[in-house]
């Protein structure tokens, strides 16, 4: 069994955040495991520009971001593993890993960082009828197909689902050759960056259809053909509104998932939610010395938010290994109102947190004119008006440590006009 | 006098802009909410810019393709004829992030040059 | 010219195959697809029934029976995924218990052992997510779970190993008799052989049809299912079954053999004998008649739904043996449920009424064992360090979601009748049948799949044919 203090699973834009955070914090002793043969994680198939204006100031492409990071943890001389599967994390913080190298290894850290990222809905999770050909890909596994194979998935394409990743693929494969004929979309808005609508649908003449979903798929082999219909306010396909359109390409940008399947194995509580562990201010899950950071912990809008939420993690996560997590043991629940959908902590240990806490968020539905209202004790801490706040984008306040001493719990709503 | 309408990118409301041109200058910009939209209007109906990103083919690396961008915006109607330019380059690895791929894409005075590490 | 050709490679030609390596000749299948267990073996309930459901002395409950006997002691001996997890056929308060009890009497007729009629609070304590109105069941302990793809390839290429020939793309146009011996035509070649079995599932009236005057008439029967995640897989631990109707045994609910939670089959008619596609209607009655036997199915761990067709005869048995007016030919045909049970007592009983009919003699190399694909999540760490050792691409996970490494992968790639197409893989390792779908590893699945079976990435495919992954480069 070899000992490190640290274990970082992934090596994507979290866990690079997480590991170079750690060590400037002290931490010597830290090792990256990473599944795929580079580091950066899905962001070296982004190759589309528009990340890292709140980091850098400038919009750079997915793998300059990344590069960024890398490069830093390279400077710091952190150890990483390429092309290794963690298998299994313990409650007692032993980590089994595997690769081709070493076989099947096995780790005791003082403290493990969970950022093992997302998933993307498949065709299967989201039963929708019809033959079941090739031609039928996520957004992100075409996104790979053309943007590290070289190979083109499709030539005829519709897509379903608007998030960033489906608006990001309607562009790029029209740039290399493809019709895309729609891109459709359940919800009556989109789940994308306005900026993407405009850069990557308007700018191709690609119509984007709100509130229609996919019906049917037709094509025993190869995909043929797909049916959208328009949907009603319960979700449900309106009969008689159906359009078919021939394409050899079904493209799905419908959500993404935290993949915690490990995080599940070692007995950290999920929440049903964000589908990522219940934290507390400090990012730690349900079992001490197991932090969590990035989309495996809640789905992001913006890396540049990963990465400051990862660089906390790995501030906590040295605090836990110089420390020993001791703790008040009093902790709080953050409440939510149901138009606040979630908060990213779900719990404050008003003691213990540091004199500022960033609390990040998402709300359940389109509010214009609203105001984000925070209250703890009897108090409101914060109330706050947006002319907008939608789903799809990730929303913050912070709350101070003096302002919570003797609260009982914390409640983040939002007030409507 | 000629009318465009254009969907603010300033932030998630995406507002519906009307810009109001005579003679290819800008009159008048209605339907924003803040100044922003004003700005985005008025460049988008003048001198709409785009970064383009996309792959050319490598030699030797580990991918098939590695990722390039233009270093600088280059006008919106030049972008297919950059993509176009960059089906015919090949390059040798290894290649790293900022290596120039292609100088002066289409007499844009901008170059194309590489966005990952391969 | 061949002794026999058999015609179709799913669990039944397969089966028959096999069985018929035991005896000296020279023996061809063909398969229209890319791969065996392409048509309704791939997509069924994977369920061996007891067999108290058919009529006594039909050839349903004679098969049946004996090919639930047999399957245990095969699955070890051709290293197939197989559990005897039991079965249940529940009733309502509001239904007939005296149809339980003629279940009963039937399956003792039938030689089932061990069934018996057990009441709710016995029913709850095995099954505690068991609907409130359940109040009594039918408990047949000899029922079992079974991976269709496994069985199937397993007897496939144990035949195989054991001299049987295989063609794929293969799909018969024509058949003709002459001389004495048939003449089958696919597109591309033309066989001559002495005897022929027709186990070409939905389409074996078709071949039927065109050599002999006593015509069958077969309508495929659509069931559509829903798969869940690992997750829900101990929802239910018994196969559950509804009191049967005449359209089938229901809508069921089981653990499959690989501990995911499978719903299922519809019931509907079709024409298209290719026409497996899911319906919103169907899916949704799949969840509203599950609803009825087990409460708080977890919906949203779905990862996948998918139809199968039966092949429905309209006498309504299996018809299993020589063509009264055409001699040579052999008739598996009808094999609806229970068929996947069934296939191991058919395929021994054709292959001896071929082998009696030619007088072919034994074949004294045969070989019935078969080791089946390493699954090296069930080593222990030192075992499977000394494998990554030896081979350093079991260390190489390929599916994350199922843990299956290159190393599987890459001998269902080579091994005797690999997997030629995505499709193929996963029925042979479960690669890309996760959560995720195969979302992340379909580009690492096609490089495998360049570099062990020679293809380019265009002609990778899911399942054969036209289902091409990628149009080409784009540089």
């Amino acid at each position: 069994m070899e000992n490190y203090d640290l274990v970082i699973v992934g090596g994507g834009p979290a866990g690079l955040a997480a590991a170079i955070s750690a060590r400037k914090d002290g931490i010597d002793s830290i090792l990256v495991l990473e599944r795929d043969d580079r580091l950066g994680g899905i962001l070296n198939q982004c190759i589309h520009n528009g990340f890292g204006l709140h980091t850098f100031n400038e919009e750079l492409t997915g793998p300059e971001y990344a590069g960024r990071f890398i490069s830093q943890l390279l400077d710091e001389k952190i150890e990483y593993r390429l092309n290794t599967m963690v298998m299994d994390i313990s409650h007692e913080r032993v980590v089994t890993a595997m690769n081709s190298k070493d076989g099947l290894f096995q780790v005791q850290a003082k403290a493990v960082v969970l950022a093992m990222g997302c998933r993307e809905r498949s065709r299967g999770a989201l039963n929708i009828p019809g033959y079941r050909p090739a031609g039928i890909y996520t957004a992100g596994c075409a996104q790979r197909l053309v943007n590290m194979e070289g190979e083109m998935p499709g030539k005829k394409v519709v897509i379903l689902g608007s998030g960033d990743i489906g608006l990001i693929m309607a562009r790029r494969m029209t740039l290399e050759g493809a019709k895309v004929e729609v891109v459709a979309e359940l919800m009556p808005y989109s789940g994308g960056l306005k900026r993407n609508i405009v850069q990557c649908l308007d700018d191709f003449g690609i119509p984007l259809k709100l509130s229609h979903t996919v019906v049917n798929i037709e094509g025993k082999k190869r995909v043929e053909a797909v049916t959208i219909a328009e949907v009603g306010p319960d979700r449900k396909p309106i009969p008689g509104t159906e359009e078919r359109y021939e394409c050899d390409t079904l493209l799905l940008s419908c959500g993404l998932l935290p993949e915690n399947e490990l995080s599940k194995e070692c007995g950290v509580e999920i929440s049903r939610v964000t589908n990522g562990p219940v934290v507390n201010d400090s990012l730690e899950t349900s079992v001490p010395g197991v932090f969590a950071c990035g989309n495996v912990l809640h789905v992001h809008d913006l890396v540049d938010f990963v990465s400051m939420e990862a660089k906390n993690a790995g501030h906590y996560a040295a605090s836990f290994i110089k420390n020993g997590g001791e703790s008040d043991d009093k902790t709080i629940d953050v409440v939510c109102d149901g138009k606040v959908r979630y908060t990213v902590p779900q719990m404050i240990r008003p003691l213990d947190m540091e004199d500022t806490l960033t609390v990040r968020f998402r709300v359940a539905n389109v509010y214009k004119s609203a105001s984000v209202v925070v209250k703890a004790g009897g108090k409101e801490l914060v109330r706050r008006r947006k002319q907008i706040m939608a789903p799809g984008e990730m929303e913050q306040v912070v709350l101070k440590k003096s302002d919570l001493a003797d609260a009982d719990k914390v409640e983040f709503g939002i007030e409507e006009a | 006098m000629e009318e465009r309408h254009l969907t603010c990118i300033g932030c998630p409301m995406g507002c519906a802009l009307t810009v109001t041109m005579d003679n290819g200058e800008v009159v008048s910009v209605t339907g924003n909410t803040c100044k922003r939209g004003d700005i985005y209007g008025r460049k988008e109906v003048t001198n709409p810019t785009r970064i383009v990103t996309s792959t050319v083919a490598v030699d030797g690396g580990k991918d098939a393709v590695v990722a390039v961008k233009t270093e600088s915006d280059i006008p919106k109607g030049k972008i297919f004829d950059i993509v176009n330019a960059l089906k015919g380059v090949r390059v040798k690895s290894p290649v790293h992030i900022g290596d120039v791929i292609l100088k002066d894409v289409c007499g844009t005075g901008v170059d194309v040059v590489a966005t990952r590490e391969d | 010219m061949y002794d026999c050709i058999v015609i179709g490679a799913g669990a039944i030609g397969s089966a028959i195959a096999r069985e018929l390596s035991r005896y000296s000749g020279k023996f061809l299948v063909l398969e229209s697809q890319e791969d065996v267990c392409s048509g309704t073996t791939k997509a069924n309930s994977a369920i061996v029934h007891a067999g108290y459901d058919a009529v006594p002395g039909s050839k349903k409950a004679l098969y049946n029976v004996r090919g639930s006997e047999l399957m245990e002691a095969l699955s070890k001996e051709l290293d197939f995924p197989y559990d005897r997890i039991g079965s249940l056929v529940i009733c309502r308060k509001d239904q007939d218990r005296s149809e339980l009890e003629k279940l009963l009497e039937q399956g003792k007729k039938n030689g089932v052992k061990d069934l018996r009629i057990i009441e709710r609070d016995e029913i709850v304590q095995m099954e505690p997510h068991i609907a409130d109105d359940i109040e009594c069941a039918l408990y047949a302990p000899t029922a079992a779970v079974v991976c269709p793809f496994g069985m199937c390839i397993a007897f496939a290429e144990n035949a195989a190993d054991n001299g049987v020939e295989f063609a794929f793309n293969a799909g018969v146009k024509e058949i003709t008799k002459e001389d004495g011996h048939f003449v089958i035509k696919t597109a591309t070649e033309s066989y001559e052989s002495k005897t022929v079995v027709n186990a070409a599932g939905v389409y074996a009236d078709v071949l039927h049809n065109q050599v002999s005057s006593k015509k069958l008439h077969i309508t495929p029967r659509k069931g559509e299912y829903e798969l869940f995640d690992k997750s829900a897989g101990h929802h239910v631990s018994h196969t559950i079954f509804q009191l049967p109707s005449k359209l089938g045994k229901g809508i069921l609910v089981t653990p499959t053999v690989h501990g995911n939670l499978l719903l299922g089959p519809t019931a509907e008619d079709i024409d298209d004998k290719e026409g497996t596609n899911t319906t919103a209607a169907g899916l949704s009655q799949v969840e509203k008649m599950a609803a009825l036997s087990v409460k708080d199915l977890p919906y949203r761990d779905v990862i996948t739904s998918f139809a199968g067709l039966r092949a429905h005869e309209d006498g309504g048995d299996f018809i299993i043996g020589e063509c009264e007016d055409c001699k040579g030919f052999f008739d598996a045909a009808g094999i609806e449920s229970p068929g996947l049970s069934s296939a191991p007592a058919i395929g021994v009983d054709v292959a001896e009424m071929v082998a009696k009919s030619l007088s072919l003699p034994k074949n004294e190399k045969f070989n019935g064992t078969r080791k089946g694909i390493l699954d090296s999540k069930k080593l222990s760490f030192e075992e499977r360090n000394e494998l990554i050792k030896k081979n350093p691409a079991y260390g190489q996970i390929i599916c994350r979601c199922e843990s299956i490494t290159a190393g599987e992968i890459i001998d269902a790639i080579t091994r005797t009748l690999g997997a030629r197409s995505l499709d193929g893989i996963k029925r042979r390792t479960r690669a890309g049948m996760g959560r995720c779908q195969a979302g992340f590893c379909t580009p690492r699945q096609m490089d495998l799949l360049e570099k062990y079976a020679h293809l380019t990435p265009e002609q990778v495919t899911k399942s054969g044919g036209n289902s091409i992954l990628v149009f080409g480069k784009t540089k």
